[in-house]
């Protein structure tokens, strides 16, 4: 049996890589799946400590991380598809300005 | 057989989780972190954490990568150009501190946590359900709400014209 620390050790890892993705991408949607990625890893973290308590709420949890993720995605992409219909760009660096 | 299986899909999932963030091409970008989601489901199995697996593969894989292609490739968006990495001095000392910071962690966290003996229907539809509808009923119906102003929220944000 592979123990619970090993998941952790997992979920931490996936969060850095996310992590360091949405600070060195310049491209909004990479910078938003590294932000999915992110989440992922919290899930991970939350199921492998319920398991290693026996503990049923940390999936209860994970649902609720999961349906947030899935609401933020949608809202956000649709935030980008509006931004990139003005300024014809998605690159982080090139959206510096807040007006139109 | 467990470690093997763990093993694997572990490996398999940074990697896609490296190539997420080290693609230009942001259309193999979103198919690697599918593999990646894949491969956190199959954990979660292994975690006995059928439900949450399945939702995985079902909403997060199947709903939500989905809408990200749909989104790359309705702004047909071109392969990034990646500058030229700089290895300034900041950022090799940010990458030892973090890598000493996960060593500390590592060493209390590897080894450590065996299971409980759990029941059969642990992880299952059921067990999880009645927690989702009795604890938590509350949270569910919140949420409910927030996926309905999610919808109406992305439909006016993506018109052309209000």
């Amino acid at each position: 049996m592979v123990p619970i620390g090993h998941y952790l050790v997992l979920a931490t890892v996936l969060f850095a890589i996310g992590a360091i993705g949405v600070v060195s991408r310049r491209n909004a949607i990479v910078a938003f799946m590294s932000v999915e990625l992110m989440l992922n890893a919290a899930i991970l973290a939350f199921v492998a400590f319920a398991r290693g308590f026996g503990d049923l709420r940390g999936h209860a949890v994970a649902f609720f991380v999961m349906a947030v993720a899935a609401a933020e995605a949608a809202v956000g992409l649709a935030i980008v598809v509006a931004v990139f219909r003005r300024r014809a760009t998605v690159n982080l660096d090139e959206l510096r300005e807040l007006k139109g | 057989m467990e470690p093997i299986l763990f093993w694997a899909f572990a490996v398999l999932a940074v990697l896609g989780a490296a190539l997420v963030v080290l693609l230009a091409n942001p259309v193999r970008g979103a198919m690697c972190l599918v593999g990646t989601l894949f491969c956190l489901a199959v954990l979660f199995v292994l975690l006995d954490a059928h439900l949450i697996a399945v939702l995985e593969v079902l909403v997060y894989a199947g709903a939500v990568m989905v809408l990200f292609l749909f989104v790359i490739m309705l702004l047909n968006l071109r392969e990034e150009e990646l500058g030229a990495r700089r290895f300034t001095l900041v950022k090799i000392v940010g990458f030892l501190a973090c890598g000493w910071v996960g060593c500390m962690l590592g060493r209390v966290l590897i080894g450590r946590g065996d299971r409980p003996p759990v029941s059969d229907g642990y992880g299952g539809v059921a067990a999880v359900g009645r927690l989702l509808l009795g604890d938590y009923l509350l949270a569910f119906e919140l949420t409910s709400v927030l996926l309905l102003v999610a919808v109406v929220g992305a439909v006016i944000l993506a018109k052309r014209r209000i």
